[in-house]
């Protein structure tokens, strides 16, 4: 019992972690801000999942009669925190101005979205057929 | 605008059981005095606040909004899996961009759940909304198609948040 119980800890341990290095492997490799941005917000959250779930089953298992649910409180803190602040990142980056790598598409959008005005298109489209 | 609220016990009954049971979450245990103590603050806290409170868009359907929360669950794992393949593979096939996505659901709240389902779900990163509310900037990893992508996040996601908020 002794031995599958820490089997399957070590199993979700390893997928937790390994999804937290992918993310910072991802942070590493990516070549500009807001696609570094993608890799820790994320592989983090699945990588944190396995964390908090093996400890959960370890220490709801290792003492009968004993339940230890209060991971899930940071399950739900990091699912409504990551989100936010890899908004405030990605706003801050646009209103920075920081420059994109050169094969991004629609970067014509930095200008309007750091004022936070609405995209140019409808008058785009007025203009195409006059041309 | 009534100078005097009528006095409730329960002014937020949603908000008095989520206190409740974070309560006895934070502190592990469903020891007699810990429910006492959980239940004095369940409904003490809210009292005192509900004064500052903004009225929110009520959820009308219980059964679909678990459903997405489930759906969003599965995405998540998804996305995962696909963003650590994406980033552990060849970085000169991702195709980044940032695009505007016409917005038509309304209200903070409803903007806010979709903004943050965008972050949590393959490949994009919400990164502003337009003044007006009516268009949302979001950060591709790596996109093939503009008008698929906007039209998946409007049917998969948007569409569902519309009906749970019926606006």
């Amino acid at each position: 019992m002794n031995f599958v119980l820490e089997l399957i800890v070590s199993i979700f341990l390893l997928i937790g972690g390994g999804f937290i290095l992918v993310g910072s492997i991802g942070l590493m490799r990516l070549p500009d801000f807001m696609m570094r941005l993608h890799a820790p917000t994320k592989a983090t959250t699945l990588g944190m999942g396995g964390l908090l779930i093996a400890s959960m089953i370890l220490f709801t298992l290792r003492e009968p009669g004993h339940i230890s649910v209060h991971e899930l409180l940071i399950t739900i803190f990091l699912f409504i925190t990551a989100p936010v602040s890899a908004h405030m990142m990605a706003k801050t980056a646009l209103h920075q101005k920081l420059k994109m790598i050169s094969r991004t598409r629609g970067q014509e959008l930095l200008d309007p979205a750091s004022q936070q005005l609405a995209p140019p298109q409808t008058t785009e489209k007025v203009e195409s057929p006059k041309a | 605008m009534l100078a005097k609220p009528r006095f409730r016990w329960l002014p937020m009954p949603y908000h008095s059981m989520l206190l409740f049971v974070t309560w006895l979450l934070l502190n592990n245990t469903v020891a007699p005095g810990h429910l006492v103590l959980g239940a004095f603050l369940a409904l003490g806290i809210p009292m005192l606040t509900s004064g500052l409170s903004q009225p929110q868009p009520a959820l009308h359907k219980p059964i679909k909004t678990a459903r997405y929360a489930l759906m969003v669950l599965g995405d998540i794992v998804t996305a995962n899996l696909e963003v650590a393949r994406q980033v552990l593979g060849p970085l000169d096939q991702l195709h980044p961009a940032l695009i505007a996505m016409p917005l038509d659901i309304e209200g903070d709240l409803p903007i806010t759940l979709l903004a943050s389902t965008v972050s949590l779900t393959p490949g994009t990163v919400s990164s502003e909304v337009s003044q007006c509310r009516k268009f949302l900037y979001i950060h591709a990893l790596t996109m093939t198609d503009e008008a698929e992508l906007i039209a998946t996040i409007k049917e998969r996601y948007e569409k569902p948040l519309m009906e749970i908020f019926s606006c």
